[in-house]
């Protein structure tokens, strides 16, 4: 029965491709990729609607204030309106604007954004696309992001676009590094690029009750820390959302868009946010794995949006606590601190390893990453002495 | 009719020969460091164009240079554009044509 | 790959490139550029090398078009002057696709249908890396961290 549940969007699809039967092999293989392309579509889409509404709702308990709540009830149906509101408004395209870049900015964010969902295991059998190197394309797909910010600085023609798409690429740059070396241990251990093959390496108990997620070993929740981090700072999320502070450059590079394309902005970066913390899931956290033995009675992907639900709310809470940080510190951040501790946690995957997978190589690994941990922490730690303040008026 | 390695390699002639074009006929420094990525990228067309038609071969040797070739092509387009920027501070101009003094 | 995608992909990448090389706006050049790239990167994956194909979108994506359009964004001072053709360039590029392409349709062994070949997994990849060709490898570890600590060096702002 169980099963049976946990199969039901498999069983769905097959039963839709039963109606091809007879029908040659590319159709099939085509209309097999449109289901897929169509129920990720529609999956995340309803999830970047539920996610700007309970964003701002959370916001707004975190805030002491209300939130939307005058549109359906409990303002759910507020992302509706406002999607309205967007298709509605004017499309503006500044005068001595790229007119091509600037057109094709917001194409190429949402697709990019849209490509990475592809490779996510999401629930048992349940990967869109299966791809030998599934992780690499997550990143060859994320890097292209990059130009795409560059783009829509470029081709808005204006001073405030320009500065915030340089700030973007600048630290979606430095934290690309940390991303990528972290996610380094997980495919060493697991030795493969293959996310089911991730997922599936982080199968079963250890002491018949601990899950056997990476995060649960030192390097695995360090790097996991370090991932999410990084993972903040590619979605120019709160406290790194410096690309486009509202108080210093009005909007980044997101300044000239307006309408449709604004909102197609707005949902790139959302959905880049799920695909960011989706692959979290995978490789940390043991992607659609149960928890505990006694709750393998749930389906698959319910564990894996639960536990992606999980890290977006950390992601708003995030928002709502934390106040921006400077460019220089976040720079400094990732090349002084964040870049080391990455490499840590590589050669702590390789000493857990060769010591035994066991409790040994647990404390071994630990003792690798406390050592480089407190060393940098002195290292970097400048013991600034600030002068007695002084003020200087004006004459 | 599935491509055969002719149709691989005359795509590949084609992409080197517009990088040739690139990298010979444009003034501006960044075309010609385009041009130049552009013939190593047709370069590694051809390789795993004859890696993936050699009959009864197991080895990899074809994919392992197509590797190394992007790792150099990269080392490479960060040295050139770092030269680029370089000379861009010192003359005021990227045009390879007006770079004719030895004098710095 | 049926024929048809194939087609498709060949018309976009080299119609990408031909604009790469001929636009007169810089950073539509390098954009162009970076399609062409992806078109060739569609090429690896239709033969089979999925990995090296997004290597080269990882690289050549990621790193070297923000590179390209990074160093147009820093000498764009420069863009409006004379951009001329150098047509000599042009002649000797023609005479080398004719050259090229004779000599491929003039060789005879060329167009035998691909064999069947096991799948290039990473993990062979990663094996072959590790064992036959590690000095290689480290070669280009230690060339790739001498172009970063050059090409920091060329562009550091001299210290007056």
């Amino acid at each position: 029965m169980s099963k049976s549940i946990d199969q039901i969007f498999i069983s769905a699809k097959q039963w839709l491709l039963s109606w091809l039967t007879g029908a040659p092999d590319w159709v099939i293989q085509v209309a097999s990729s449109l289901i897929n392309i169509f129920t990720l579509l529609a999956v995340f889409l309803t999830l970047f609607a539920l996610m700007s509404v309970l964003e701002r709702k959370i916001l707004g308990r975190i805030q002491n204030r209300y939130g939307p709540n005058r549109v359906g009830p409990f303002g759910l149906l507020q992302p509706v309106a406002d999607g309205i509101k967007m298709l509605i408004k004017e499309d503006i395209v500044p005068a001595r604007a790229d007119k091509i870049v600037h057109f094709l900015a917001p194409i190429l964010i949402a697709a990019a954004a849209v490509l990475a969902l592809g490779v996510i295991p999401y629930g048992r059998n349940m990967t869109p696309f299966t791809i030998d190197g599934g992780i690499l394309f997550f990143f060859a797909v994320g890097s292209t992001t990059e130009l795409a910010v560059f783009m829509a600085g470029w081709g808005s023609n204006n001073k405030f676009s320009m500065l915030g798409a340089m700030r973007a690429i600048a630290q979606m740059i430095s934290y690309e590094l940390p991303l990528i070396i972290t996610v380094l241990p997980v495919v060493m251990v697991v030795g493969s690029l293959n996310p089911d093959a991730i997922v599936a390496a982080q199968n079963g108990y250890a002491l018949g009750l601990v899950p056997r997620w990476f995060v649960f070993t030192p390097w695995g929740a360090t790097a996991f820390i370090l991932f999410f981090v990084s993972g903040l700072v590619e979605s120019n999320r709160t406290p790194f959302d410096v690309p486009e502070g509202e108080s210093e450059i009005v909007a980044g590079h997101m300044t000239e868009y307006s309408g449709f394309k604004y909102a197609t902005f707005f949902m790139a970066e959302y959905i880049g946010m799920f695909a960011i913390t989706g692959l979290a899931a995978t490789l940390f956290l043991g992607g659609w794995h149960s928890p505990m033995r006694a709750l393998e009675f749930l389906p698959s992907y319910v564990w894996f949006f639960a536990k992606l639900s999980a890290l977006l709310f950390v992601y708003i809470w995030l928002r709502g606590t934390l106040p921006r940080t400077r460019v220089d510190q976040i720079m400094n951040f990732a090349w002084k601190f964040m870049l080391p501790m990455a490499f840590t946690c590589v050669i702590a995957a390789a000493v857990w390893h060769y010591a035994g997978r066991g409790l040994r190589g647990w404390l071994w690994s630990l003792v690798v990453i406390a050592i480089v941990y407190t060393a940098l922490s002195i290292l970097l730690d400048a013991r600034r002495k600030f002068a007695p303040r002084t003020y200087r008026f004006a004459e | 009719m599935t491509p055969t390695l002719q149709i691989f390699l005359i795509i590949s002639a084609a992409l080197f020969s517009i990088g040739l074009l690139a990298a010979l006929s444009r003034r501006h420094a960044i075309f010609i460091l385009i041009g130049i990525e552009m013939m190593l990228a047709a370069a590694n067309l051809n390789f795993i164009a004859f890696w993936r038609f050699n009959p009864g071969s197991l080895q990899t040797t074809g994919v392992m240079v197509a590797i190394f070739s992007i790792a150099i092509a990269a080392a490479e387009a960060a040295v050139g554009l770092a030269l680029v920027i370089a000379v861009y501070r010192h003359y005021r101009t990227t045009n390879v044509d007006q770079l004719d003094q030895l004098k710095g | 790959m049926s024929s048809t995608a194939f087609i498709v992909i060949a018309i976009l990448t080299l119609a990408a490139a031909l604009a790469a090389a001929t636009l007169q706006k810089l950073m539509h050049a390098a954009l162009s550029f970076a399609v062409a790239l992806v078109g060739v990167a569609a090429f690896f994956f239709s033969l089979g090398a999925e990995f090296v194909g997004l290597v080269l979108v990882f690289v050549y994506i990621g790193a070297v078009a923000v590179l390209i359009v990074f160093t147009i964004l820093l000498t764009r001072r420069d863009v409006g002057k004379d951009r001329g053709t150098n047509w000599s360039g042009v002649i000797v590029a023609v005479a080398v696709f004719g050259g090229l392409i004779w000599t491929i349709l003039e060789t005879p062994s060329l167009s035998a249908a691909a064999p069947q070949i096991p799948a290039l997994t990473v993990r062979r990849i990663g094996e072959a890396l590790m064992t036959n060709y590690v000095w290689p490898l480290q070669c280009i570890g230690v060339l790739l961290t001498a172009a970063l600590i050059g090409a920091l060096i060329l562009v550091m702002e001299e210290r007056r």
